[in-house]
């Protein structure tokens, strides 16, 4: 059980070197060892989205990506996103709207939302719900988010383009 | 309305209600969108356990021997421990009420003794350094097993041949009869009986965030401090004591950020007992969060009914009669202390709701089975009752070739009928059935999507509308739990404090989950003191700091934490006043608060900032008249108490499309228009209506924990159990009608739980409308594909 490998990793633009335990999740690792509870652990089997995070610029599953997999990567969790100002549009709209209700699954869903954001093209309601269907939210209904990405999107985007 | 005698001032606004009605954002979500809240699961705290349950792969059997001399040597193991170490901590408990007729229960532990009556009964409990240790030491418990007869079908649990407690005599938990003289006249005389039986499938909350306690015990002091994602802090404070013999006043219950809750968290939970008795017995803060394979066999169900009702109408469309026949199944316990009892009361109360027939029977059972527990979930009893009764209201139109619509028009009571005494002995104080319907008519534009479906249905396109008129139970009274015995607060209180600088605290103990209470009691703070609404902090869930109250359950947080924030608001007002009057040596009545400032009432004039009055009140008082004393800290208190619950009404539409090949339900659109009296802020509680509503069509469409004949869980993940998610779900238009209860001053009378309660029943509708020329129908949800081909005879 005493499989440990030496990682380093930018985490938040910052460099982290530990000692990580092979088995150990990258979300587990970002809450218990470094703190970083921002991110969240909602089924622990890759369904609910609430644990996203992003991995050298790809949102994936902080539950189902091993900690020892970001070596030698970048990881971006909603606490260095917030600080830098890059979610702030989207976190403004989200806020204007109502878009989060217990705020669980927030963190997840603005990752989503900005990977959506940063694809930097005109998308209908329909795009943005299948873009979300990877993150599950019980409060909202899912209609104030989609409405918040939209405006996002509206005002983001450079006219004719898309 | 009565409500013009509030003094409301806010900055900005001039229709004299301040914030009231206002879309204002809540300031608690800038935490959260930065990720920065505070779950029960992100706290840290020095010598913390943490705890794993070891829990019953069987549905029912005896315990035999627990081996833990292996687990107790895995790395990190503190202790493990079976439920009678646990019991000598903490006592078992009974869940019935007294006013709940004949309800019966056997004591529940919070580690099972001797026997386990559901797949995931916890039955030994491992505390370890980390979760991950005690995780693995849990794998290493070897337990000898001996299984018992399992009952898992209603009809066989009701039949009584497997009696799962003997002691009891059979498994009937709670039963309720009913009748109203004259019914058996009224049904024999009906021109049309028509009838028709629903199954409601079992679900549950699937919060996104487990179920979490931290119990940090003090042995110096004797206290207990617990961080506990619940919706009653003060009730779980109660039963700690209690349960655990510590002084209530030792007990401290502190809920910070709340990861949704719907009715889930509102319940005594074993495993969470047990961890609080955890850390009594170590002497440290001992930490459990149910991950979410162990929220699906252990969070409380909800639903599971078979119902057969029958509606008697005349030949011209008047309906004179319900009558309903409701078997449930609870599991094993009937969970303490709210009982699994009030579901199966509610439907009995509820069936016919928005109705005026004079006559009604309801015979209800509620029986024990060995699944796990069931108890009050987002709208308790609501969904059934609402799709029952518009279920059988539909086929009732069909029959008499009505427009449902105009069918619903002729029977809902009037709006001018009020106060109205319902035949199941409910009261109504003052509802809007057809100011409703009409709304919902025109923002749908009822006509055009009539002929829309018409025309499609030539083409081969089965579309369907369905409408689900419906009443809701908030603000309930002390007649809810209270006089059956159950310490459980129907009162709530507000803490109102003017800061120094000119700021207002306001302490409440109605808790947030989420739905904005932290955000509607700052608008009322800061609308009735007359300042601006970023002046307005507001604290709850705290035991140890917020007056005492019930929490957040029954849509009752705006109606009776908002009225309690209102009442010590006006006296707060009057105080600084008083202040102002002394500090400026002028007439009281001569003043007022607008704006962060006193003014002169006549030329508004600025007399003096609140940060003048807070400075002068605080570090100053010398310069006031010798005999005055400030009282810049004001609680107050209410209770509804005129009605048993404060009843709100609404209807709900869904458009959907069926795809007869496949048997795909496509939703197209839905509506709701609710009236929850004053609306504080619109914009909050159209997403409450809207999250309700896809709760409820998560329940009609998807959500079903099924069991198998051998009671074990076989979808209890979130890969198998299907939660409403973005892609499927349609864009939800809501509407408002606003008639304020006169109870209190504020008159809100809550949203929380009508979107729920009849978004299942709008969505049948719609489905067999859409079947309906196919000469098809279903009755059992979830209405999963599989089910649609069957009604169509595909399958």
């Amino acid at each position: 059980m005493d499989h440990a490998l030496d990682t380093t990793m930018i985490l938040n633009g910052a460099p982290v070197s530990r000692r990580i335990p092979a088995r150990q999740h990258l979300i587990d690792f970002l809450r218990d060892e470094m703190g970083l509870t921002g991110s969240h652990l909602g089924c622990e089997h890759g369904v609910c989205g609430t644990c996203t995070v992003r991995v050298d610029g790809q949102i994936v599953r902080g539950c189902l990506t091993l900690a020892v997999q970001a070596n030698g990567k970048r990881v971006d969790t909603i606490e260095g996103m917030s600080d830098s100002g890059e979610l702030a549009v989207l976190q403004q709209a989200f806020h204007a709207r109502n878009a989060l209700q217990c705020g669980f699954c927030t963190p997840g869903m603005l990752m989503a939302a900005q990977d959506l954001i940063g694809q930097k093209r005109k998308l209908s309601r329909e795009e943005i719900r299948a873009h979300l269907s990877g993150n599950y939210c019980r409060c909202t209904g899912y209609q104030s988010i989609v409405d918040a990405i939209e405006e996002v999107l509206q005002t983001d985007v450079p006219h004719g383009q898309g | 309305m009565g409500k013009a005698e509030l003094p409301l001032h806010a900055p900005g606004t001039k229709t004299g209600r301040g914030y009231i009605g206002q879309s204002t954002p809540r300031a608690n979500a800038k935490r959260l969108l930065q990720g920065r809240g505070t779950f029960v699961d992100d706290l840290r705290l020095p010598r913390i356990a943490h705890a794993v349950f070891f829990r019953s792969p069987h549905a029912h059997a005896r315990i035999g021997k627990l081996d833990f001399s292996t687990a107790l040597k895995a790395p990190g193991v503190i202790g493990v421990f079976d439920g009678h170490a646990v019991a000598e901590y903490c006592k078992p408990w009974v869940g019935v009420l007294g006013h709940l007729k004949g309800i019966k229960s056997p004591p529940q532990h919070a580690v099972a003794i001797g026997r386990a009556c559901w797949q995931g009964e916890a039955v030994a409990a491992v505390v370890a350094e980390t979760r991950a240790q005690a995780e693995d030491a849990a794998d290493l418990i070897e337990a000898e097993w001996h299984e018992l007869p399992v009952v898992t079908d209603m009809q066989a649990a009701l039949e009584g041949k497997v009696v799962i407690h003997p002691e009891l005599g059979d498994n009937i938990c709670f039963q309720r009869q009913f009748v109203t003289e004259g019914f058996d006249e009224a049904f024999a005389n009906a021109d049309v009986v028509v009838e028709e039986t629903y199954d409601f499938g079992r679900h549950t909350g699937v919060c996104t965030e487990g179920r979490a306690i931290l119990a940090d015990y003090n042995a110096a002091e004797h206290t207990l401090t617990v961080h506990h994602a619940t919706q009653a802090p003060h009730m779980m404070q109660d039963i700690f004591s209690r349960h655990l013999d510590i002084p209530e006043s030792n007990v401290r219950v502190i809920c910070r950020d709340i990861g949704g809750s719907f009715g889930i968290k509102v319940h005594v939970y074993p495993d969470e007992m047990a961890t609080a008795a955890l850390s009594v017995m170590l002497r440290r803060p001992v930490k459990f969060v149910a991950d979410r394979l162990e929220s699906f066999l252990t969070d409380i169900h909800a639903r599971e009914h078979r119902v057969t009702v029958r509606l008697a109408c005349t030949r011209d469309g008047d309906i004179i009669a319900f009558d309903l026949d409701d078997l449930t199944a609870i599991g094993p316990y009937s969970v303490y202390p709210r009982t699994s009892g009030i579901e199966g009361n509610q439907v009995v109360n509820l069936t016919g709701g928005p109705y005026r027939h004079k006559q009604y029977r309801a015979n209800m059972r509620a029986v024990f089975t060995n699944k796990n527990v069931t108890c009050q979930y987002r709208a308790v009893g609501h969904p059934i009752a609402v799709a029952l009764t518009e279920g059988v209201v539909d086929i009732a139109a069909r029959k008499l070739g009505m427009d449902p619509a105009e069918f619903r028009r002729r029977n809902l009571i009037a709006d001018d009928a009020y106060p109205y005494t319902f035949p199941s002995g409910i009261k109504f104080e003052k509802l809007s059935h057809h100011q409703c319907l009409d709304k919902l008519l025109a923002l749908m534009d009822y006509e055009r999507l009539r002929a829309e479906q018409a025309a499609l249905r030539e083409k081969g396109i089965h579309r369907g509308l369905g409408l689900a008129a419906m009443i809701e139970v908030t603000n309930p009274s002390p007649a809810f739990y209270g006089v059956g015995g159950a310490r459980i607060s129907a009162q709530d209180g507000a803490t109102l404090r003017l800061d120094p600088a000119g700021m207002v605290n306001v302490l409440c103990s109605v808790t947030e989950q989420g739905q904005g209470t932290e955000g509607i009691f700052a608008q009322i703070a800061a609308s009735v003191v007359g300042v601006s609404v970023e002046r307005v902090r507001v604290t709850t869930g705290d035991t140890g700091v917020t007056p005492y109250g019930g929490g957040t359950w029954a849509s009752r947080g705006a109606g009776t934490g908002g009225e309690a924030v209102l009442q010590a608001g006006k006296i707060l007002r009057s105080n600084i006043l008083d202040v102002a009057a002394a500090m400026l040596n002028e007439d009281k009545a001569k003043l007022d608060i607008v704006n962060n400032e006193v003014v002169d009432k006549l030329t508004g004039a600025a007399k003096a900032t609140l940060a003048e009055i807070g400075r002068v009140a605080y570090f100053r008082p010398d310069t006031l008249p010798m005999r005055f004393q400030s009282e810049l800290t004001v609680t107050r208190h209410y209770t509804p108490r005129e009605y048993g619950f404060t009843f709100t009404n609404g209807i709900q539409a869904s458009w959907v499309e069926v795809d007869v090949e496949t048997g795909f339900v496509k939703l197209l659109k839905h509506w709701c228009v609710e009236d929850c009296g004053t609306i504080i802020n619109p914009m909050l509680v159209d997403e409450q209506i809207r999250g309700g509503v896809v709760q409820g069509i998560g329940a009609a469409l998807f959500e079903e924990c099924l069991y198998g004949e051998d009671g074990q869980l076989q979808n209890g993940n979130l890969a198998d159990y299907l939660v409403p998610m973005a892609g499927e779900m349609p864009d939800i238009v809501v509407g408002h009608v606003e008639t304020p209860t006169l109870g209190s001053e504020l008159g809100a009378k809550g949203a929380g739980e009508a979107g729920t309660a009849g978004a299942s029943g709008a969505v049948m509708n719609a489905i067999n409308d859409a079947l309906a020329p196919l000469g098809a129908q279903v009755t059992a949800m979830p209405f999963t594909p599989q089910r649609i081909l069957e009604a169509l005879g595909k399958a």
